[in-house]
């Protein structure tokens, strides 16, 4: 199918990009990568009178070093986050689970922070983002504000995000020598997540010192297994002490029910992948 | 809106709506009919092109974003009456059937050599994870990628997106490598 008429807008600031969400109305729809947001408009879910593009504005690419913290560009692709050695280096989590994210030449496309904007709760990069504690930096029609992700995501496709702001960066901590694993399940090839669990530890020797763990799906936003990260710290990494960990994994948890699988089915799924999660995490 | 694309080494100047998909540009304005539309869902990959030297879904790009920009579609891969080394190996092997999946095939199976010159079985699947054959046709497909990248150089790609020095490079616009 075709897309609705629209008018399209290709700012090449952020400043503009504001002005010209704010002088649209809330009828205005972002494009960042258009992975998803095409897909939407070619079947009609959504029909924006006005199209404002990121892809001109050279501010919201790229990654860089601020000392405590890797900053990523919003519209930094996935293809580029693979292969970034700052994120390799201070925040592997998100290597691994962009790895996973869609199929290659939607990787070329689809973009770090057009992503998290989106937020569908079975996107792939929203609970790395919460076990990272990353923060956004935001820019509306009052400035700038940086908000965190425990705060940004608030519901199914629903953020923080004001209809005039605009996500400009992402700011992950450092988590230097971290290992990770995401661990990924769904039926098909290029099929989103049914449940998948991203994980990220320090350890040392057989011991884990830290631990991060963020379920995919397994409620309207990201959420972070905290009990699982708690009965983790300070332990050996033995099969039995993470099998016992992985047990609370559902807890807390409202995932919701469709096609693919229920409640009960997606609370066993989070047990068994957080298992494997931090198994392979812990073997780097 | 108009916008100036080269697409197969020839720079088109028109008039598009914002709406218009690459795809339909590429098809209907352009008269290139070897990229092939085959789902409504970006799942299929037939329609894959190279932009500004990476693979895309046509169907997800909007021709306003392609402006200024480079496509290489699977009827710009031929030079001089001679298939391009993974054309050839499809022929060779017997990677299609209907043939319906193929430009994509191809223009995927590129994209994924420039990224990984000899792949194993395993890196050709995932390469390709985003483009389907519903005839199934896959063992051959992955053999045609293989015995291609016997037959080319590192990155070898259509002459604008040859590696040279480890280093892609474009005739026109986005360096990317």
């Amino acid at each position: 199918m075709i897309p609705a008429p629209f008018d399209y807008v290709a700012p090449s600031t952020v400043d503009e990009a504001v002005r010209a969400l704010a002088d649209a109305g809330e009828d205005a729809k972002v494009l960042a990568g258009g992975q998803s947001l095409l897909p939407v408009l070619r079947m009609r879910l959504a029909a924006p009178t006005t199209v404002v593009d990121l892809g001109k504005i050279g501010e919201l690419k790229g990654v860089r070093d601020e000392g405590d913290a890797v900053v990523i560009g919003a519209m930094t692709t996935h293809y580029d986050v693979q292969r970034d050695p700052l994120v390799h280096d201070h925040a592997l989590l998100l290597a691994r689970a962009t790895d996973t994210v869609a199929d290659p030449q939607v990787r070329h496309r689809g973009t770090f922070g057009g992503s998290l904007a989106h937020a569908d709760p079975a996107g792939d990069l929203l609970a790395p983002a919460l076990a990272l504690d990353a923060e956004m930096v935001i820019q509306g029609t009052g400035g700038r504000r940086t908000v965190s992700a425990a705060e940004f995501f608030q519901d199914f496709f629903t953020t923080s995000l004001a209809p005039e702001d605009i996500l400009v960066e992402v700011r992950v901590p450092k988590h230097t020598g971290w290992t990770a694993h995401y661990e990924k399940f769904n039926r098909v090839a290029q099929a989103w997540s049914m449940v998948a669990v991203a994980a990220t530890v320090r350890a040392e020797g057989g011991t884990v010192a830290e631990a991060r763990i963020g379920l995919t799906n397994m409620a309207s936003i990201p959420v972070r297994a905290t009990a699982v990260e708690q009965a983790l710290v300070g332990r050996s990494a033995d099969a039995e002490t993470i099998r016992a960990a992985a047990e609370h994994a559902a807890e807390g948890t409202s995932p919701t029910v469709d096609g693919n699988a229920d409640v009960e089915y997606r609370q066993h799924l989070a047990k068994v992948l957080t298992g494997r999660a931090v198994e392979a995490a812990m073997a780097g | 809106m108009r916008i100036t694309v080269t697409v197969d080494g020839t720079s088109y100047t028109d008039d598009v709506e914002p709406r218009t998909l690459l795809v339909h540009h590429l098809r209907e304005k352009l008269g290139k009919t070897g990229t092939v539309v085959g789902c409504d869902t970006s799942n299929c990959g037939a329609c894959t092109v190279h932009l500004n030297g990476q693979s895309v879904k046509s169907c997800s790009v909007l021709a306003v974003q392609a402006d200024e920009g480079e496509v290489t579609t699977v009827e710009g891969l031929a030079r001089d009456g001679q298939l391009h080394p993974v054309q050839q190996a499809f022929r060779d092997n017997h990677a299609l059937q209907c043939g319906f999946c193929t430009p994509g095939m191809i223009m995927q199976s590129i994209d994924l050599l420039a990224d990984n010159p000899n792949p194993d079985e395993e890196a050709v699947r995932e390469g390709l994870e985003g483009n389907l054959c519903r005839c199934t046709g896959y063992q051959n497909i992955v053999r045609a990628v293989r015995d291609a990248a016997g037959h080319m150089r590192p990155g070898a790609g259509p002459e604008a997106e040859q590696v040279a020095g480890g280093e892609r490079t474009t005739t026109g616009v986005g360096g990317d490598a």
